[in-house]
């Protein structure tokens, strides 16, 4: 219990630092593919700084509500997952707390970020079975859907579960918004939809939207963490390296690919989902 | 207070430009120039951007959206005019439809000269103008920090040319 609640406490006050840092080695690992030198690692920090100085503009004041409760549900979402309790419940909430966002961005009316969001759930609809069947693998492979008893068990999840972990890092494609998945969303300018989703978040708004983006991806990458962790100290070592070298890829893999139509998108997503992870779960269930 | 000034994100806008300077800006984003590396993003979103670019002169199409963009754009904000015809209206200056300069429609902080504008002085003129940008911020917290009560903007660090 005593250790749960410190992870739950690490994961509050680090998560957004991490995440940052994260974002930061993103930005600047992206410029030295392209040639560039690139901002500071710290960028993400001074943009978000620089983003609660200015003068909040919102069409609809609910807009602000929208987006905290859509930042409170992610936050306990990741304080759930380290915490150590349900991964299915994990993403339960997860999910609502993606239909809060959208709720955020439709609440505007514009035109651009009403695309966005409904772009936005077709991108739900195209993750979420890679995510639902994440959680049954790691049932299968632990007999539980604890986090802290995936955690300690004998053997790595990810020797029982390969094509779960190929299709869940499929899909983080789509949830870090990284291109050719960045549908809804885009970090980078000069899209047909501006910025999409967040094109009604301007100064605080946006800023709580960063920061709730940061505690989603260390959760995410959390989760690529379960795949590795079991009982012996040396795995927590081999899940940072894999994490590390899976967000590697998804940076590679946004810089060196064009974006796709959403409907290449679903399909392509739920081909990979349905071939690898389906087959996993029935080689799964043949041998175990 | 905050260190606003390195984070400076540009909305580019083409009031009736001959695409020259417009490439020159574009130019400022490779890796040639690479302004990034100054924090500068390009986003395109008039709510989250703090420094608006200005390239070629105003017309009377374009001069209603020019100041759509600065009115939609949250304080403290700085606006630059890139190139010659984005200053004075250039040799577009007598046409029939040009109405002149960004300044004849909304202010302007930093005239950035030349037909085309090189890439090197595109890139000074942002950095002056993030320097204006983080002189408005500083303003407006003072502002805030006297006035907390009737959350009122002070008109004077809205957007009052200053060269």
């Amino acid at each position: 219990m005593r250790v749960s609640l410190l992870w739950i406490l690490c994961y509050l006050v680090l998560a957004p630092f991490l995440g940052g840092l994260l974002d930061g080695c993103d930005r600047k690992i992206s410029a030295r593919m392209q040639g560039r030198i690139g901002p500071p690692v710290l960028q993400p920090f001074y943009d978000v700084q620089k983003l609660f100085n200015k003068q909040t503009i919102a069409v609809r004041r609910v807009q602000a509500a929208f987006l905290l409760v859509y930042m409170i549900m992610m936050i306990f979402t990741g304080c759930m997952f380290y915490g150590g309790t349900d991964i299915l419940m994990c993403f339960f909430v997860l999910s609502t707390a993606a239909t809060f966002l959208y709720f955020a961005a439709v609440v505007t009316n514009s035109p651009y970020s009403t695309i966005g969001a409904s772009r936005e759930l077709i991108q739900m609809m195209t993750y979420e079975p890679a995510v639902l069947f994440a959680c049954v693998g790691f049932y299968l492979a632990n007999g539980t859907f604890t986090v802290g008893s995936i955690v300690q068990s004998d053997v790595s999840s990810i020797l029982y579960l390969p094509g779960f972990f190929f299709a869940f890092v499929f899909i983080l494609t789509i949830k870090m918004r990284k291109s050719p998945f960045d549908t809804s969303a885009s970090h980078h300018a000069h899209q047909e939809l501006v910025k999409g989703l967040t094109t009604e978040f301007g100064a605080k708004n946006l800023a709580f939207f960063t920061i709730t983006e940061w505690y989603e991806n260390i959760f995410l990458l959390g989760v690529v963490g379960l795949f590795i962790v079991n009982r012996h100290p040396v795995s927590w070592i081999i899940a940072v390296i894999v994490v590390l070298a899976v967000y590697f890829l998804e940076i590679l893999i946004d810089n060196t690919s064009a974006r796709v139509k959403q409907d290449t998108m679903l399909k392509l997503t739920w081909t990979v989902t349905l071939l690898s992870a389906g087959i996993n779960t029935l080689v799964l269930m043949l041998i175990r | 207070m905050g260190k606003v000034k390195k984070s400076p994100w540009l909305l580019h806008y083409d009031a009736s430009s001959c695409n020259g300077c417009d490439i020159e800006v574009l130019a400022c984003l490779t890796p040639v120039y690479d302004v990034e590396r100054f924090g500068v993003v390009s986003t395109d979103d008039p709510m989250q951007a703090d420094i608006l670019l200005i390239t070629g002169g105003v017309n009377s199409q374009s001069e209603a959206v020019v100041r759509q963009l600065y009115e939609q754009m949250p304080r403290p904000k700085v606006v630059v005019a890139v190139g010659v015809c984005a200053c004075t209206g250039g040799v577009f200056k007598d046409c029939y439809n040009i109405k002149g300069g960004v300044d004849t429609v909304i202010p302007v902080d930093v005239y950035v000269p030349g037909c085309a504008a090189r890439p090197q002085s595109i890139i000074d003129g942002v950095i002056k103008a993030v320097e204006i940008f983080q002189k408005r911020s500083d303003e407006h917290d003072a502002y805030e920090r006297e006035h907390r009560h009737d959350g009122q903007v002070p008109a004077e660090t809205s957007g009052k040319g200053n060269q």
